[in-house]
């Protein structure tokens, strides 16, 4: 199947530092793709690179085939590639219906509207909650983000995102901060992505990763080592050392 | 609400426009109980309301949007000057019309500073904005042939409104339009602030990034406020210049600026009653205070705002209203 989305030699220096070297990378539709890698490895500036926040020194990032390498964050967004982010990014003082109805309406460029309440449009409404009904959050519909859990608004995070119906969607570790006994809450609403959306998602979760992934890149000191398998990921060398040490050898055995 | 497995869990919808059917009779009724109480103060509750239109504007931009400025009465003195110009240089000295072209001259300020100011963030933007309010009381003041300078601007001589209302010299016609000017500015901007844009507004505000996330454009968005921004101040600029027939250049100072955002935060930002509260308590204790200590009452206002600032920080209309809503849930 041809790439949905591509990566091509993304290169970034924070003065000597290189933080991304000569990444390369492809996601089809339907992929679940987990990219790994330790501390400083440079996920996020990879992420940054990729939604736009940053500008990479030379490289190209496609969608579909196209060159979205000079489009604003606004623009990517637009073209189908939204993320979700490591620490939650939400009004605190509005409530999920909120968050989710302007979701809504500005997908569908209704958000310049300067009259009229989202509440009187019967559409939007369904569409709200039918998003918050599958991350099961129809009964926090009228609580203020603020006063919710943090599990809870990491699960609007992730449905702010489904909202936008992407393409491909980024995940910036979206079981961080959130309890261990938890993290089910967030596998389930990631079981429930639409199948022909590609995924890449950032983790630290191991147990999350290997149940979600079909495919593992691993990331280190800014360069691919390792793009395959999950299971292969467990057995090879370089990544063993470079990051999974204890746990490769303790699921391995 | 028990969460079902169809969608018909579905909320109904809110009742929010209750609670301003109940703010828009209760300025009905302040605006009558003002009339008979103060039969020879209505200058001072005309004033008022000018201010309250400068108000409410910036509650748009740093309530809503959260843009910090103290450049506010850019917007409406050059609504003021604009009203003002038209009727003593170009005889156009209809009322209404006026207004109208007062709107248009804030709207274009409010596009030129929302322009200038926006490039900035925190206390750049700050910065700009005082900026731009000395920019243009310069400009007003340079250009004297139109503008009078520091002599102000006089030999205005509004038109009966409609053709039928005079401006008597008790102020009576000029407070009454006012309270329409101000009922109908106010229920505009409720509209717009419970639209899908002032929710976009409320975002931007609160995270930025997650609004550039959603894909819509905070610039863009910002800049429209800032002219909506500009049109009700200059209506307010050019109310002030239809009902005093002077303009002078303090409504382009720095001083009206800054007290036009001590009101706001003594009322209470983003939700357009506290800018009407703030205006009210802020003019009235000043003529109040200064009748009473012509030497010291600037202690005596700031010595004020800081309690209010330590001890009510949401401001007058914020703090009651989370009394109200903790009542209310205490109750239930």
């Amino acid at each position: 199947m041809s790439a949905l989305f591509e990566v091509d030699h993304l290169q970034k220096a924070f003065g000597g530092l290189n933080v991304t070297r000569d990444v390369s990378l492809a996601l089809c539709k339907g992929d679940r793709v987990a990219l790994i890698g330790p501390n400083g490895a440079g996920k996020t500036t990879f992420v940054n690179l990729v939604t736009g926040h940053l500008r990479p020194d030379s490289g190209q990032v496609l969608m579909g085939g196209e060159d979205i390498s000079n489009f604003n964050p606004m623009k990517r967004v637009r073209a189908g590639l939204v993320r979700s982010f490591q620490v939650t990014r939400l009004f605190a003082e509005m409530t999920p219906e909120e968050h989710v109805a302007l979701a809504i309406l500005q997908r569908q460029g209704k958000s310049g509207r300067m009259a009229g309440s989202f509440q009187a449009m019967p559409d939007v409404m369904r569409e709200t909650y039918e998003i918050l009904e599958t991350l099961n959050l129809t009964a926090l519909g009228r609580v203020p983000v603020s006063e919710i859990s943090y599990g809870q608004q990491r699960l609007l995070e992730i449905a702010l995102a489904l909202t936008l119906r992407p393409k491909v969607l980024l995940l910036d570790e979206p079981a961080a901060g959130v309890p261990h006994s938890d993290t089910f809450l967030i596998e389930n609403a990631l079981a429930q992505l639409p199948a022909d959306l590609a995924v890449l998602m950032i983790e630290h979760d191991m147990d999350l990763v290997f149940r979600f992934a079909k495919r593992v890149i691993v990331l280190a000191a800014g360069e691919i080592i390792f793009d395959g398998l999950p299971v292969d990921a467990t057995n090879d060398l370089r990544v063993r050392e470079a990051y999974l040490g204890g746990y490769a050898n303790g699921s391995a055995a | 609400m028990s969460a079902g497995a169809s969608v018909t869990a579905m909320p109904a919808e809110n009742r929010g426009w209750q609670r301003d059917l109940i703010g828009i009779a209760a300025i009905l009724v302040a605006a009558i109980a003002g009339y008979f109480l103060f039969p020879n103060n209505l200058a001072l509750l005309t004033r008022m309301i000018a201010i309250m239109l400068l108000v409410l504007s910036l509650d748009l931009v740093t309530g809503y949007c959260g843009v910090a400025t103290l450049g506010h009465a850019a917007l409406f003195g050059s609504g003021a000057y604009a009203a003002g110009i038209a009727a003593a240089h170009f005889g156009i000295t209809e009322p209404l019309t006026m207004i109208a072209i007062g709107a248009v001259g804030g709207a274009l300020a409010g596009l030129i500073s929302g322009v200038v100011i926006l490039r900035g963030h925190g206390l750049a933007q700050l910065v700009l904005s005082i900026a731009i309010i000395h920019l243009f009381h310069e400009a007003a003041n340079k250009a004297s042939e139109y503008t009078g300078g520091s002599d102000g601007l006089s030999g205005i001589s509004p038109d009966p409104i409609l053709g039928v209302f005079e401006f008597d010299l008790w102020g009576r016609t000029a407070y009454v339009f006012g309270i329409v000017l101000l009922l109908l500015v106010f229920i505009l901007l409720r509209i717009l602030v419970r639209s899908p844009f002032g929710m976009l507004c409320r975002g931007i505000r609160q995270d930025p990034v997650r609004v550039s996330a959603m894909g819509a454009s905070v610039k863009l968005t910002l800049i429209k406020m800032y002219v909506i921004s500009g049109l009700v101040a200059g209506v307010g600029g050019a109310f002030n210049a239809v009902s005093t027939q002077v303009v002078g250049l303090d409504s382009l100072s720095f001083t009206n600026s800054a007290e036009a955002l001590v009101m706001l935060v003594l009322g209470g930002v983003g939700s357009l009653y506290g800018a009407l509260i703030g205006t009210i308590a802020f003019v009235w204790i000043e003529d109040l205070v200064s009748a009473a200590n012509p030497f010291h009452w600037l202690t005596i206002v700031g010595a004020l705002l800081i309690a209010v600032v330590l001890f009510a920080p949401k401001g007058l209309y914020g703090t009651a209203a989370t009394l109200v809503e903790r009542y209310r849930r205490g109750g239930k």
